[in-house]
């Protein structure tokens, strides 16, 4: 009897481990990154890169230090190619906190900059949009200009946004 | 009559050239007009270089580097003007690396087009093929660039540090602790540097001088303080200031404000080449170039925004001795 129930414990155990690390993994490894036609026309052409703040230089060298004094816990970035032509890149900063985020976005924004309702807020220009969910900064490039190119980032963003 | 590509794909057989050191002096290529006290600095702008499109046009690019080019050493054929250069720099015979700048990703990074037109213009000059190697940080820098990675050593080699690895023993010069590139220390006798205009969040402005991040094994050990003075230190450490004797800076776009990234909403076309050996006196122009944009679209300063490229003035001062930042000591050529 003494043997049973301590069996069940250890099944108990062992369960209720198993459902923490289930909720743990689920919280730290969101994937942002819309699979290919999951967004119309858009293609996803590379495997996600992921980097934590230590090694953010080997993607972004240059430019990591803002985003490490801002807090950044760490990066995910990911290509994309709308109807076969127009080039685009998705990177997912995650930040430590809200503020770190909202701090990139502002450093970032300029005067020519277009409001966008995107997370809790965000900037489009003709060739980008870069928005804040949460602690999450998410910037959208392409690498040309063609007509629909705006139209067809934003539908991207609004992917994005609604796996985060 | 061989187009580019076919250049780059001629099959001659290269040799690997260990630790050769080049004795390139300045005094050689200093415009004698002008005296031997100024460094000289040539500016070869094409307004319609872009046409229509965001892609230079491959013709016209290879005319501007040949503007360029001749304007620069005073020899009026592209072909004598690069055997000098190469003679110059001691690359007879060996190997010449073509150090690109690939780290900003695809939208801004040393164009694809200038590489092939200076290998076209070195093979022209005798250059073997397999003797010219286009190398970067890695792989995917030199892909930004729109490059093809190759080490056949038949043709024009291209590949990254990432396959050539970097020297065990720690070399340093000031506030500068690194491990160079094998690529540098055992392949190259002499390198041309191929940056990028760019602002800098960090350091101001990234050109000819910090283009040499791309060398070293920790480039993100050498960012405190705006970069300085570890981009005039690494720049002095003997290898990087014997071999790298002459630039080719593509100015052909440039992001004026948010850089070393891609930002498509702060590019803009200067549409121009700017060449030269003193790598100071480079950058102190490119920083020129980057303010007067800034200025133009009504933006603040780098000087107000608290991040001018302090390391220039550094980098000319009497312990570094790289070169000249005073614009009395700089022949500004445009071409």
């Amino acid at each position: 009897m003494i043997r049973l129930n301590k069996l069940m414990l250890a099944v108990a155990l062992v369960a209720i481990l198993a459902t923490g690390a289930s909720t743990g993994c689920k919280k730290s490894h969101i994937n942002p990154f819309p699979a290919s036609n999951a967004v119309v026309g858009w293609q996803k052409t590379s495997e996600t890169r992921s980097f934590e703040a230590k090694d953010l230089w080997q993607y972004i060298d240059g430019d990591a230090e803002q985003y490490i004094k801002a807090g950044v816990v760490s990066t995910s970035t990911s290509d994309y190619k709308y109807q076969g032509k127009l080039e685009a890149v998705v990177d997912v900063h995650t930040m430590g906190d809200a503020a770190g985020a909202q701090k990139i976005l502002d450093t970032g924004k300029t005067s020519d900059a277009a409001k966008v309702q995107l997370g809790d807020g965000g900037v489009a220009y003709a060739q980008s949009i870069v928005f804040r969910k949460g602690p999450n900064l998410v910037r959208i490039v392409a690498y040309q200009s063609a007509p629909g190119t705006p139209e067809a980032l934003a539908a991207l963003a609004h992917g994005v946004e609604s796996k985060l | 009559m061989r187009n580019r590509r076919e250049f780059l794909k001629e099959a001659v057989t290269g040799a690997l050239l260990l630790g050769s050191q080049s004795k390139f002096v300045l005094a050689g290529m200093l415009d004698k007009q002008t005296g031997p006290s100024k460094s000289k600095v040539v500016i070869a702008k094409d307004p319609a270089l872009h046409g229509t499109g965001s892609q230079p046009d491959e013709k016209r690019v290879l005319d501007l580097l040949d503007r360029a080019i001749t304007s620069y050493t005073g020899h009026s054929k592209p072909v004598e003007a690069w055997k000098h250069i190469v003679l110059q720099g001691g690359g007879q015979g060996k190997v010449i690396g073509l150090k690109t700048n690939g780290l900003g990703g695809k939208g801004i990074s040393t164009h694809a087009v200038l590489v092939m037109a200076i290998s076209e213009r070195l093979q022209q000059a005798g250059v073997k093929a397999g003797n010219i190697l286009v190398w970067d940080r890695n792989a995917r820098d030199l892909e930004a660039c729109g490059l093809t990675i190759n080490t056949d050593p038949s043709r024009v080699r291209c590949y990254g540090s990432d396959v050539g690895g970097f020297e065990d023993l720690q070399e340093s010069w000031g506030a500068a602790k690194i491990k160079l590139a094998k690529i540098l220390t055992r392949e190259c006798a002499m390198v041309i540097g191929l940056p990028i205009l760019k602002d800098h969040s960090g350091a101001g402005v990234t050109f000819a001088m910090k283009n040499m991040y791309g060398v070293v094994d920790r480039p993100q050990d050498l960012h405190a303080t705006g970069c300085n003075p570890c981009v005039a230190d690494l720049n002095c450490i003997p290898t990087v200031r014997q071999k790298v004797c002459f630039t080719v800076g593509d100015a052909m776009s440039s992001v004026y404000d948010g850089g070393p990234s891609f930002h498509p909403e702060r590019i803009w076309y200067p549409n121009s080449l700017i060449v030269g050996e003193d790598r100071v006196a480079l950058d102190q122009t490119a920083w020129n170039i980057i303010e007067r944009k800034r200025a133009e679209v009504g933006m603040k300063s780098l000087d107000e925004l608290g991040r001018p490229p302090r390391y220039i003035a550094t980098a000319a001062d009497a312990a570094h001795k790289l070169g000249t930042n005073d614009p009395q000591r700089i022949n500004l050529v445009d071409a």
